[in-house]
């Protein structure tokens, strides 16, 4: 009697930064077609974004300690890309009943899964500050976007402001660059990165780049403030300066037309919520993040979480957490696999999880900064609300938690989705309230998770 | 201030020549919108909220803060847009007038 035909399992994977080509590596290897949903046109993600075919710089230039790496994440991809079913320029914008929706430009695609790994990664955590909408101000993410990807410096005089390892990082490659750091300014005080050394000593070579970047621009004479506060960022039509308050209290103006600001990294978690996966309240990050076993085990069968979408544990890690999570849906779907190979995984992952807790006490996100925002300040960029809308959303109307809050005014409601807005609205929320910000729960996600166009049509499968 | 991008590198590309708001404008082969306009210009559009102009914020396809318009009234997402020959946009959507500024 013949055997009934093997059916091949149907594994998506969302996202081609080093944890998506990690898990689609290792899947591969295992012999699965897995099919790769990417929003770039090329593999790489944000950390490793690929530069236009047309430009030239080298590996060394674009990615300076980490140009090794990126290469080998880049070739990976390339060879894999004939054993895989590869969707670049493709949006995975909804899930819903075990099956993933894309689009593609106007074309939009139901794809139904055995398993999911979501390797979606970040963005940049903000807080409003008074000022930010003005033309000249970008995320950390952008500036270094804008240098890498474009071969642009985002003005001729940048200040760098917030915290976090990347404030150092894209201040030095602006410095390189050639472009004037009018100054960089951390909320975080030098006596907490001091205290957490001891954290990201796990992980030497990484300190001793941190390391570098802050010498290199003391070599340079830019000026670094830490542990001081933005009050403004100045400009009639356009950025034009920065007031702070140094750690010493007296205030300050640095001249500058281009702001880089951002603190630290989020989670890009909407396809997970869409997925259903169970959130838990993170106390040490102070947000939620989608709860999953070590190896990326969601609480949804058969969705796995992976890289800086799960948890902002950087580059290294994320692929890192590629594989295992690759490792864990081969297992799910009954495939045998290498035990030394996973134990050595988990080991290099657990290193990793003691340098974030450096890094979170290095770098703490400035809650007490974010709730005392004034009420005149734009709260949500997309359309236009302010810290005051909020606050009288909860005295004049009683909202609750935040989706009531976003009911009643809309915060969240806008093009982003909560994205620039979400972080600061559940410290202000909670703050009215009188609550914790895990009390005033978080904003679920929607589809579609970024907007399509309107005249978007299902493509129907044969 | 004219332009607000500054190139750094990379400068010996094909250039491109686009339409923003009637007016022709080189840009170079690889640029994606927003950097063919923001080289030339301080913005990219106008808040729809009266709050004044915009110039993007994440360049990842995140916050949604770039978007242009096509004559048809299409819109265009600046940040992840390449650009091509004869691209055409415009920094305020067509026939529409903006959200009276309440503020």
């Amino acid at each position: 009697m013949a055997e009934p035909a093997v059916i091949a399992p149907r594994v998506i994977i969302v996202g081609a930064g080093p944890a998506g080509v990690r898990a689609a590596q290792t899947l591969v290897a295992a012999g699965i077609r897995p099919t790769v949903i990417d929003e770039g046109s090329v593999s790489g993600g944000q950390i490793y974004r690929r530069q236009p075919a047309v430009f030239r710089r080298s590996y060394e230039t674009l990615y300076g300690f980490e140009a090794g790496k990126a290469k080998a994440v880049h070739d990976s991809f390339d060879e894999l890309v004939t054993r895989i079913d590869y969707q670049p320029d493709t949006l995975a914008w909804n899930i819903h009943n075990s099956a993933l929706f894309t689009a593609q430009g106007n074309i939009s695609r139901k794809l139904p899964f055995d398993a999911l790994i979501l390797a979606t990664g970040a963005t940049d955590r903000l807080l409003p500050i008074k000022g930010w909408t003005l033309p000249g101000c970008y995320s950390m993410g952008a500036a270094q976007i804008a240098l890498k990807a474009q071969a642009c410096a985002i003005g001729r005089e940048v200040v760098f402001l917030g915290t976090g390892p990347l404030l150092y990082l894209v201040s030095y490659q602006y410095a390189k660059a050639g472009i004037k750091v009018a100054a960089v300014l951390d909320t975080s005080p030098f006596s907490g990165q001091l205290k957490a050394l001891r954290y990201m000593a796990s992980r030497p070579s990484l300190l001793a780049k941190g390391v570098y970047y802050r010498a290199q621009l003391l070599l340079r004479n830019i000026p670094v403030h830490n542990g001081m506060t933005p009050l403004q960022i100045d400009g009639d039509k356009q950025v034009s300066g920065v007031r702070f308050r140094r750690s010493d209290g007296t205030e300050q103006f640095i001249a500058c037309d281009a702001v880089g600001m951002g603190f630290h990294l989020r989670s890009e978690t909407q396809l997970a919520d869409l997925a259903r996966c169970a959130f838990t309240f993170d106390q040490e990050l102070g947000y939620w993040r989608p709860e999953a076993d070590f190896d990326g085990r969601s609480s949804v069968a058969g969705v796995y979480l992976a890289g800086d979408g799960a948890r902002i544990l950087g580059a290294d890690a994320a692929e890192i957490s590629g594989q295992l999570a690759a490792l864990a849906t081969l297992r799910d779907l009954g495939h045998k696999v290498d035990e030394a190979r996973l134990q050595q995984l988990r080991q290099q992952q657990q290193r990793m999880e003691t340098f974030r807790r450096g890094l979170a006490k290095a770098f703490p996100w400035p809650a007490a900064l974010a709730k005392s925002v004034a009420d005149d300040v734009i709260l949500c960029r997309c359309e236009v609300l302010t810290a005051g809308d909020l606050r009288r959303a909860v005295s004049f109307k009683g909202a609750p938690e935040l989706n009531r809050a976003k009911a009643l005014m809309r915060i969240g409601m806008g093009r982003c989705q909560g994205r620039f807005c979400g972080s600061a609205a559940a410290e202000i929320l909670a703050d009215a309230r009188q609550e914790t910000v895990a009390a005033v729960g978080r904003l679920r996600g929607q589809g579609p998770v970024k907007p399509l166009p309107l005249d978007s049509r299902l493509e129907v499968s044969k | 201030m004219s332009s607000r991008f500054v190139r750094v590198a990379e400068q010996d590309r094909r250039s491109i020549e686009i339409e923003v708001d009637g007016v022709s404008c080189t840009a170079l082969e690889g640029d994606t919108l927003l950097v063919a306009v923001l080289t030339h210009a301080p913005a990219l559009r106008q808040s729809e909220f009266g709050d004044g102009a915009r110039a993007g914020f994440c360049l990842m396809g995140a916050c949604q803060d770039c978007w242009m318009w096509t004559a048809s009234g299409e819109r265009i997402r600046a940040c992840t847009s390449v650009v091509v020959p004869g691209m055409s946009v415009l920094t305020h959507p067509p026939g529409e007038d903006l959200w009276p500024n309440q503020r």
